[in-house]
């Protein structure tokens, strides 16, 4: 895992320090509440509906168990003894005080963590594949390039004050599972037909209030030309982005509007520009540090073990709870006797991403005794053990099961993702939370549950669609519709390599309306799917959205008409989920 | 469109702990929606906002539709009676300070 160096320590702890004037110059009156905001954004710290939220970055969704433990402490010290994990694989601290946010960051740093670039029209956290380093299917290990480029973009002058946010996602593996397409930059680690490493660059993915599928713009970028490139790629972003309508400042806005083809041209006279002028080490990956970098993230000392463990198969044998658990939480390992193990925050009846800080201590404690101590957030709110060994795995379920941590319900029906919504947000149209704590609870039977076998259920509580559900099989959205909280589905999303965007169902639901309607929905897909092997989308992508579409509304006689666009007057600018 | 006025509060988020505030009769701040002084007519409302205009102690004020009941002041909107209630997801998240109890959420009451 990367360390930061006395380079990145000491920038960490100037900023912390000027935030602590900050504060105090905000509480004395020197500085007005309009002059304050935006230095307290660049430092994640938000104001929510009830109090302050202070985003944390976890830089592509790694951490150690040291890490994990200042994470419980803070929870217990200065908030309300728990965190929320979000869809950018950061965490969020509910309840700061504002006079205590400057101590906490302090505590970060103590563990090589900080709240920089969580907000504002900045670069954001780098994301990456939460399985990186450990996934069978991975071809290279993204987290290099994603340390690269955070310490490239860290306190990038140039690229402070972008025309909206920028998010960038790696994946090193075929099968997506960083969402790269549905990213303002999503890096695909490739290998050209001679063998040779580099990546296949998509520009102008996004969700929110006009969601766009990446498109790409360089099939093949050797990987030394990463950092010029995407270097090219914010110029000709910063320059030509829109500024005067944040609605249409994002880049897959520019893309769209000039065309792929202007639009990648631009990029390639800029890339050549940038090598011919600047060719030097400002833009060029420095092979040296970038070895530097990749040593931080060699493999654990793996032990050599046969495929198959005795002690796993006799516990999978003997424990149906574990069987289950197996099945559905674990993951294949490149490395022989290995497993890769998913945490569920998604208890039933819990909120999707929240962990106490009791069970943040007992995961950080399980990292370091099984699990090389390593510790991933994944997109979809939930916590990775990349490096089991298969023969501890039932003395890792085992303490799970101690503190309501052991939900055998990856990909299932009730791993939801859920925004914070409007029981926090104060962008919200409508809650989040509370929908995917009925549904959940509605379809808690396990067999249930595996008999729908895989989906994709997630919510978001506005049209920023922090919550992903622009990409759910079945997505929900929260709206506020003259007055009362409204609920729009959408069918067929895919998160993965095949992106796509969910269709809108019809008219909206009252939030009391949104099981009965999932359930109506999950009764057709069992009644039309070829057998068990077909999932919920498969099945959409067959035979389409119209029977589904009348299953969700049965009293409209045939199909319901395509509603309107929403008129939800409430108009937001920037999520807070992530 | 009626142009009935409709009675306002103030509120505004604390600038120490970003707690939900209403301002009272005497432009203090309170957590308690009940002591928020209520507008009437639309320049009393305005000299209500002008009053809150106090950077020292809050962040935000602004203007909020309301109504009252026999329970007191009720704000209008949904947004509001969370912002009043507290998160709805766990009386843990309750608000700091309030003596009711939360009310169970809409949504939890329904379909189990
Ligand atoms: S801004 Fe994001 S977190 Fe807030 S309600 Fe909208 S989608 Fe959810």
């Amino acid at each position: 895992m990367y360390r930061y160096d006395e380079f990145d320590d000491a920038l960490v702890r100037d900023r912390v320090q000027r935030f602590r004037g900050q504060v105090e110059r905000r509480i004395s009156g020197a500085l007005t509440e309009d002059e304050f905001k935006p230095l307290r954004l660049q430092n994640g710290l938000y104001l929510q509906l009830h109090a302050y939220m202070l985003r944390v970055a976890i830089p592509y969704g790694t951490l150690n168990s040291r890490q994990m433990r200042q994470l419980a402490m803070i929870a217990e010290r200065w908030d309300r003894g728990y965190g929320h994990f979000t869809t950018r694989q950061n965490i969020q601290f509910n309840w700061p005080k504002l006079t205590d946010t400057a101590a906490i960051l302090d505590a970060l740093a103590d563990v090589g963590m900080h709240a920089i670039q969580t907000s504002g029209n900045c670069i954001r956290n780098v994301t990456a594949d939460h399985f990186a380093g450990a996934a069978a299917d991975e071809i290279e290990d993204p987290r290099p390039t994603a340390e690269l480029l955070r310490q490239w973009s860290t306190d990038h002058p140039e690229f402070a004050f972008l025309p909206r946010k920028f998010k960038i996602a790696v994946t090193g593996s075929p099968n997506d599972r960083a969402v790269t397409k549905a990213h303002d930059i999503g890096l695909r680690m490739i290998r050209n037909e001679a063998e040779e490493p580099g990546y296949e660059v998509i520009v102008g993915g996004g969700l929110g209030r006009t969601p766009m599928v990446g498109k790409v713009v360089r099939a093949f970028l050797p990987k030394s030309d990463l950092l010029a490139y995407v270097e090219a790629i914010l110029r000709v972003y910063n320059l030509e982005g829109r500024r005067d309508n944040k609605y249409k400042a994002r880049i897959k806005i520019l893309l769209h509007e000039t065309g792929l083809e202007q639009f990648s041209a631009a990029v390639e006279r800029e890339f050549d520009d940038l090598k011919a002028v600047q060719g030097g080490p400002s833009v060029a990956v420095d092979p040296q540090e970038l070895a530097r970098i990749e040593a931080y993230f060699s493999a654990p000392a793996f032990e050599v073990l046969d495929e198959a463990d005795e002690t796993f198969e006799t516990a999978l044998a003997a424990d149906g709870t574990f069987r289950a658990w197996s099945k559905q939480n674990l993951a294949e390992h490149r490395q022989p006797g290995y497993a890769i193990a998913t945490i569920s925050l998604k208890a039933i009846g819990e909120v999707p991403g929240d962990a106490t800080a009791d069970q943040m201590r007992l995961i950080a404690d399980i990292s370091e005794q099984f699990g090389h101590d390593e510790l991933r957030i994944s997109h979809e709110q939930n916590i990775v053990l990349p490096h089991v060994r298969k023969r501890d795995l039932p003395a890792v379920f085992a303490l799970l099961q101690t503190a309501g941590l052991a939900t055998a319900n990856l990909g299932l029906i009730s791993d939801i993702i859920a925004c914070p919504g409007m029981d926090y947000c104060a962008l919200a149209t409508a809650r989040s939370i509370p929908i995917a704590q009925d549904i959940a609870r509605h379809f808690a039977d396990p067999t249930y549950a595996q008999t729908i076998g895989e989906m994709k259920i997630k919510i978001s509580g506005c049209i920023n669609a922090c919550g992903h559900h622009h990409v759910a099989h079945i997505g929900i959205l929260g709206l506020d519709r003259r007055g009362v909280e409204n609920y729009q589905i959408t069918l067929g999303g895919d998160h993965t390599e095949t992106l796509a965007i969910g269709e809108r169902a019809g008219p909206g639901f009252g939030a009391e309306e949104v099981v009965p309607a999932i359930q109506r929905l999950i009764d057709a897909y069992l009644t039309l799917r070829n057998g068990p092997k077909e999932t919920f989308l498969m099945v959409y992508r067959r035979i389409g959205a119209e029977p589904f579409k009348k299953a969700l509304y049965p009293d409209s006689g045939s199909t319901a008409p395509n509603p309107p666009a929403p008129s939800s007057d409430v108009i937001s600018f920037s999520g807070t989920a992530g | 469109m009626s142009n009935i006025f409709k009675p306002k509060i103030v509120s505004a988020n604390d600038l120490f702990d970003g707690d939900v505030v209403y301002m009272d009769g005497d432009g203090n701040w309170s957590r308690q929606i009940a002591e928020a002084a209520m507008a009437s007519a639309p320049n009393a409302a305005e000299a209500l906002l002008a009053r809150a205009d106090q950077p020292a102690k809050v962040v935000g004020p602004y203007l909020l539709d309301v109504t009252v009941d026999d329970n007191g002041i009720q704000p209008e909107h949904f947004r509001e009676r969370f912002r009043e209630t507290g998160s709805t997801l766990n009386a843990k998240f309750a608000r700091l300070n309030r003596s009711s109890p939360l009310e169970e959420s809409a949504v939890t009451q329904g379909n189990r």
